[in-house]
């Protein structure tokens, strides 16, 4: 099952690959670089998947106090913080002949960067409570707050300033780029998405033979 | 005991033991003074320029101060052994939580009040003029610093690196907090009214309702064991 994930992963990485280079058209202004985007929004949405799974596996474990619940929190936290970083990093590298910057303290940047640190934060806690129930119940704890102050670290970070494009998928009146556009997109967010749930699924089976082994 | 008692007397006993042994609170407020020579040295003495980074030097001030206060939540009980003592308290455990908070926010108001006199000398801030929004600004981003602080003061409290980590988990949580603050006083400050800043005292309200609700809720759970 999880093996079949990772080649379903693979071939919808590559197919994702060849329509981001053959089908989708090359971008007047910005040129190559634009592909960058077929890349970039997926890791950003796979980001905050994960720390979504996060929140509601904390919540699992606190009310029925499965390992299971734990492990699925603790392998999403770790992908999840792996895609935040790597969102940030095609974004700068897209920014830097775009915007003509590497980093620019924008809302969007602004309040990704707060999600990547409050989640390392997370990491290190777990990194340093030796007793296993003990770590899941103060990481449950941590997941939630943070999953909970996202709305709060939106608003405000939004209020403070603001310069990112828009949405251009999921907003009001619907996407409005060609079909050349959407659909690579399309097919690389699934295959993210793939990705993701592979990656997760390896590393709480990981998680539970280190248990077992440790027991 | 009512519930309400019961953290009266959690809330009691910490500021009578405060009150008696000074320990945080003399070393908190020399704290606060070094905190204005460090920014004056940092930031030079010019007038023009400190007063556009008055409201973030001063909520630096609150919540480096606000940070070393909190961490110190639930060392009475550690380094005396009375953490059991603490558990056995009958009834639900989130009292126990009200009476820290109750007893943190008490603390910080201290603090807090004499951060700000050293300002009024020392950097020439018109209280006067920011009057009746200054204190709600303060009020409510203090509570949302103490709301998650005394909780992650529990959790913090029997861990490794407590020290380090305290700050690194608490610092990214408080941004909401840290911007709504700085921003409405920034323009209280410029005297500006209270309804300018609706937007943010909202914001802080928000948070400060979510992290007491999280905090009442999820404090039974580090305290289980």
């Amino acid at each position: 099952m999880v093996r079949a994930l990772g080649w379903l992963s693979a071939v919808a990485l590559a197919l994702g690959l060849v329509m981001a280079f053959g089908v989708a058209p090359r971008e007047s202004t910005q040129g190559n670089v634009q592909r960058i985007m077929y890349v970039h929004p997926p890791l950003a949405w796979v980001a905050y998947l994960a720390f979504g799974v996060v929140a509601v596996a904390s919540i699992v474990y606190l009310a029925r106090r499965r390992a299971g619940a734990d492990r699925l929190a603790h392998a999403s936290a770790e992908v999840g913080v792996v895609f935040t970083g790597l969102a940030i990093a095609t974004g700068s590298i897209w920014g830097k002949p775009t915007w003509g910057t590497w980093w620019t303290w924008d809302a969007r940047l602004t309040s990704v960067a707060i999600l990547f640190v409050m989640y390392l934060g997370y990491l290190l806690l777990r990194g340093t409570i030796e007793d296993g129930e003990r770590a899941a119940r103060y990481c449950a704890v941590l997941g939630i707050i943070a999953a909970l102050d996202m709305p709060l670290v939106h608003f405000s970070v939004y209020w403070w300033r603001t310069l990112h494009q828009p949405p251009s998928l999921m907003k009001p009146g619907g996407f409005s780029g060609s079909a050349t556009i959407l659909w690579p997109l399309l097919v690389n967010l699934a295959a993210f998405t793939v990705l993701y749930a592979y990656l997760v699924a390896k590393r709480a089976r990981l998680l539970r033979a280190e248990t077992e082994a440790l027991a | 005991m009512s519930y309400a008692r019961r953290a009266f007397v959690v809330a009691w006993k910490d500021l009578l033991v405060e009150r008696r042994s000074k320990e945080t609170l003399n070393a908190l407020l020399f704290f606060a003074l070094l905190l204005l020579f460090v920014f004056q040295f940092a930031l030079g003495p010019d007038r023009e320029r400190l007063a556009g980074v008055l409201p973030g030097v001063l909520w630096l001030g609150f919540i480096l101060s606000g940070l070393l206060a909190l961490g110190r939540t639930f060392l009475v009980e550690r380094e005396h052994d009375c953490w059991e003592g603490l558990l056995l308290a009958p009834g639900d455990k989130s009292a126990i939580y009200v009476g820290k908070l109750a007893g943190n926010l008490a603390l910080m108001a201290v603090v807090e009040t004499l951060v700000l006199g050293l300002f009024v000398i020392f950097f020439d801030i018109d209280l006067a003029r920011a009057f009746p929004g200054l204190p709600v600004v303060v009020a409510l981003g203090t509570i949302g610093l103490a709301a998650v602080g005394t909780l992650f003061a529990a959790m913090t409290a029997h861990i490794r690196a407590r020290e380090v980590l305290f700050p690194v988990l608490l610092l990214p949580v408080q941004v909401p907090v840290l911007l709504g603050t700085v921003k409405a006083t920034e323009a209280l400050l410029l005297g500006e009214s209270l309804a300018s800043v609706a937007h943010w005292i909202k914001l802080l309200a928000a948070a400060d309702v979510v992290y007491i609700v999280v905090g009442l809720l999820l404090f039974d759970v580090i305290l289980e064991g």
